[in-house]
């Protein structure tokens, strides 16, 4: 195994997303969310992979994602497409996986990336958003609704039905405010899904 | 010949607990002189004196000398492998809360081998009902160190004398958790019936252990002398103490045997934990395991 | 029959492997689970005992694997269906009792999410090396059936599957999951209950006074009689008779032994549950099972694209070996390609078949991680090198 190869080439029709962050952040409640929109509430299949063990209860939690119109077979990811990052430790660890064209998705609180031309990012200060709804721990629902505006993956709407199905009961509300004020936040600060990274992210909190 | 002599044979009458053997396979593998046997007769005698419904009676055993209890009783029997009868036993009563489980095997089996599951049972409480035939030795394989062999006895492994502690057994099961441990020999044959007999009526995990002579390897190896000699020791030694504390029954080689009922106390069962946890948190959403089990009708 | 309702949750879900190997479970009837914690199987067991109070199912978490597939034993000859599941270390504490379910012909299932191994090895990492131990790891001669799932949705499907065949053969099957199928989470379609074919235990409707636990009645599998309907049958994990009862003999020996052996390698191609893809005019043929097949199809459409005709065999029946299969196409191609997660199991199966009439390239590493497609691809490529 490990042989040099090009892992540059694309399978048509496949995205490949990996979210990373701390443990106790969400991280696979994240991927499972995205992945369920999909593969449930939307027409495409997603296969999530979530790293186990000491590892998934150390620092840098990880989750990955293959997307895809058609059938998956090669479960893993190569070189990610789209690179949520909502912890330093995870983007130091993963960013160099991100293609040359990829999209980095970021908690600008806590991420301060190094920013590489034609690759596209994108910040929202997630936590600080969630502390304002009164619980830091929908942090990462903050992060999917913001995910699903800048991306459009998939419709809103099959990404709203994810978070519902996902959540433990009776925090349903709580969660669905923070996907809209993540979401929100991605409609009024980037104006266009694949954002330039030229354009310094936005800064601030939504009232 | 005078014909006033010749009479028909007196009929032999049957034996009591004939109903509850599998007589086609009698003569069976014990010894002469060997306890398992009373035991078993014992066991019958008791399943006789409850009147329990045998179509619902497993007997279940380990491997060894003892663990050929299961082939000669005529009740659903289960020879299995070697310290597994507890939980073979245990998937029989949680599949069919309705049985009455037995485990009937030997000290090496139940407590040697298989000791990690004898206490989590006894810790469960687990509704079994485990007869332990001790003869301080690994018997079928002639005659090899025990957990139970007496500081000091001879075994084929310790032939200069046994020095590891053994188990003291009522005490283990007693501070494991079993609600009911009772001891008794291969002498107290109207006791050991009556100890079944109260055994199969409680509920839990009850205990029962019973000192038996092993002329063929034990006896030999501590020059003990015959079946006869081992009842003989137990007449004069065994002594009757109902209610001891289980920490001052330990057996010394050759030493009294302090028999008795030590403990009987009521506790709820797993099965009933069970139930009653799951009914209260999840109220009527709580299916439990129907009383004949989770078969799939056809 | 069909599936109990109470037992399906039919619906479209995002599940792992191991949630959707307890589904299967749960929809196929198993109403009894004993097991232990062990990375990265715990999770189907987890699943199975939030659901199984609200279906009149029990699940005990036993003191260890010996326990529980001990327990697994004793619970199914109530009838109930019965399943344990684990990993490598514990399956290996299984393996006794795994033989003395294989000796008193008793259904259950086992569910090992293979890990990468020997010993502790990698508790949170694929491997499939205990492909051999699920067929020789008890010791003595007996035959099970052993199953591979793809993908979260198999594990749903053929977890039912590895039930029926419990069922109908009396066999332990093992279900020989892998972790990377095991922690991947995808769409898991569950039919409704009527839609779902589940087999019952086949019960005998012999009077209690002529029936014999272990009597043929014109079939290799004999009849079953349930714990407490008052057969009051024996049954040993030693050689035993027709009855049931303990016999020390050759003759005996060869008439018990053999038949467990016979009633799983007679079934032939019964038992045979491949998905051959292009094999009709294949040069080279790829033969995998379990996730390591969902990556070799990357590998034979690389080789497709580049003019060497390829086919696959995905084994999803591993146990007992389709060999009638193998064999033919040993006749007929240049050679097999066989990637696995482990450096040598089923390759030797499909040698041995091959019996020298084809190359076979084994593509193996000791797990951690599924190949690279390119890996395999090399492979078929200098197979095609070869042929050519």
């Amino acid at each position: 195994m490990g042989k040099e190869r090009d892992q540059s080439e694309r399978t048509p029709g496949r995205i490949e997303i990996r979210i990373t962050g701390f443990g106790g952040q969400g991280v696979v409640l994240a991927g499972h969310i995205i992945g369920c929109a999909c593969a449930i509430h939307a027409d495409k299949q997603a296969t999530l992979i979530q790293s186990f063990g000491p590892e998934a209860r150390g620092s840098a939690c990880s989750a990955t994602l293959a997307v895809s119109d058609g059938e998956i077979f090669y479960p893993y990811i190569r070189r990610n497409d789209i690179f949520v990052a909502m912890s330093s430790e995870g983007y130091e660890k993963y960013h160099h996986e991100l293609r040359d064209d990829g999209m980095l998705i970021y908690e600008q609180d806590l991420v301060h990336p190094t920013f590489k031309p034609g690759q596209k990012a994108a910040g929202v200060p997630s936590t600080r958003i969630a502390e304002s709804l009164g619980r830091a721990i929908v942090q990462n629902i903050v992060m999917v609704g913001f995910f699903a505006g800048v991306t459009r993956l998939v419709p809103e709407e099959a990404m709203r039905e994810a978070v519902l199905g996902s959540v433990p009961a009776g925090t349903e509300e709580l969660n669905l405010k923070a996907f809209s004020a993540g979401l929100d936040y991605a409609r009024r600060e980037i104006t266009t899904p694949t954002l330039d990274l030229k354009r310094p992210p936005a800064e601030g909190v939504p009232a | 010949m005078n014909p006033d002599l010749v009479r028909d044979p007196l009929p032999i009458p049957e034996h009591p607990v004939t109903p509850y053997l599998r007589m086609e396979r009698i003569p069976h593998v014990w010894c002469p002189g060997c306890g398992i046997g009373t035991v078993v007769k014992c066991f019958a005698s008791a399943l006789e004196r409850t009147g329990v419904d045998l179509e619902k009676v497993s007997v279940v055993s380990g491997i060894g000398c003892s663990g050929r209890t299961a082939g000669y009783l005529r009740l659903d029997g289960f020879h299995t492998t070697h310290g597994r009868a507890i939980p073979f036993a245990t998937g029989l009563k949680l599949g069919r809360p309705e049985l009455l489980v037995s485990v009937v095997s030997g000290d090496g089996d139940l407590v040697g081998i298989g000791g990690n599951h004898f206490i989590h049972a006894a810790r469960r409480n687990l509704d079994l009902l485990v007869i332990l035939i001790n003869n301080f030795i690994y018997g079928m394989t002639g005659g090899q160190n025990a957990p139970t062999t007496p500081l000091m006895a001879r075994s084929s492994t310790m032939p200069f004398g046994n020095f590891e502690p053994p188990f003291n057994l009522p005490h283990l099961a007693a501070s494991s958790g079993a609600p009911y441990v009772a001891r008794w020999t291969c002498l107290h044959i109207r006791r050991l019936t009556w100890a079944i007999e109260e055994a199969i009526q409680r509920k839990g995990f009850r205990f029962i252990e019973v000192i038996a002579p092993c002329p063929t390897l034990y006896s030999r190896l501590n020059k003990l002398g015959t079946g006869l000699s081992g009842m003989r020791f137990y007449h004069d030694k065994a002594e009757i103490r109902h209610g001891a504390d289980t920490r001052e029954v330990a057996i010394g080689f050759q030493e009294p045997i302090i028999c008795g009922k030590f403990v009987d106390e009521e506790r709820p069962t797993f099965n009933e934990l069970m139930d009653s946890h799951y009914g209260k948190v999840l109220g009527e959403k709580y299916v439990p395991m129907p009383a004949e089990g989770g078969y799939l009708h056809g | 029959m069909k599936a109990d309702p109470a037992g399906v949750l039919t619906g479209a879900h995002y599940l792992d492997g191991d949630f959707a190997c307890g589904e299967g479970a749960m929809a196929a009837g198993c109403r009894f689970v004993a097991g232990y914690p062990i990375t990265p199987s715990t999770e189907v067991v987890e699943r199975i005992s939030r659901r199984f109070p609200t279906m009149g199912g029990t699940f005990i978490q036993m003191e260890d694997e010996l326990a529980s597939m001990a327990a697994v034993v004793g619970g199914s000859w109530t009838g109930t269906k019965s399943m344990t599941v684990t990993s490598g270390p514990g399956f290996s504490l299984m393996m006794e009792n795994i033989g003395l379910a294989a000796m008193m012909e008793t259904p259950c299932v086992v569910v090992n999410v293979q890990r990468g191994g020997p010993s502790t090895g990698l508790p949170t990492m694929v491997g499939q090396a205990d492909m051999m131990q699920a067929r020789w790891g008890s010791h003595g001669d007996y035959e099970v059936i052993a199953l591979s799932p793809q993908s979260p949705q198999e594990a749903f499907d053929l977890t039912v599957e590895a039930f029926n065949l419990s069922e109908i053969y009396r066999v332990p099957v093992m279900f020989m999951m892998d972790e990377c199928v095991g922690h991947m989470t995808e769409r898991v379609v569950i039919p409704e209950a009527d839609e779902i074919e589940v087999v019952p235990r086949r019960l005998t409707e012999q009077s209690k006074e002529e029936f014999l636990p272990y009597r043929l009645n014109g079939h290799l599998v004999p009849e079953f009689a349930r714990a407490g309907d008052g057969y009051r049958f024996h049954t040993t994990g030693l050689t035993h008779d027709e009855r049931g009862y303990p016999l020390m003999s050759a003759d005996c020996q060869e008439a018990c032994v053999h038949r467990l052996v016979d009633k799983i390698r007679g079934a032939g191609d019964d038992l045979t549950h491949i998905e051959e893809d292009g094999t009709d005019d294949a040069e080279v043929v790829v033969i995998s099972y379990g996730i390591t097949a969902r990556v070799a199809r990357m590998a034979i459409t690389m080789a497709r694209e580049r003019g060497v005709p390829t086919g696959s065999v995905r084994l999803i029946v591993v146990w007992p070996f389709p060999e009638r299969v193998i064999t033919e196409l040993a006749g007929r191609v240049a050679g097999f390609v066989v990637p696995e997660l482990n450096y040598g199991q089923i390759s030797l199966e499909v040698e041995r078949l091959a019996a020298g009439r084809c190359p076979v390239w084994h593509v193996g590493h000791g797990g951690g991680t599924v190949h690279d497609p390119e890996a395999i691809l090399e492979k078929i490529l200098e197979a095609a090198k070869v042929a050519a």
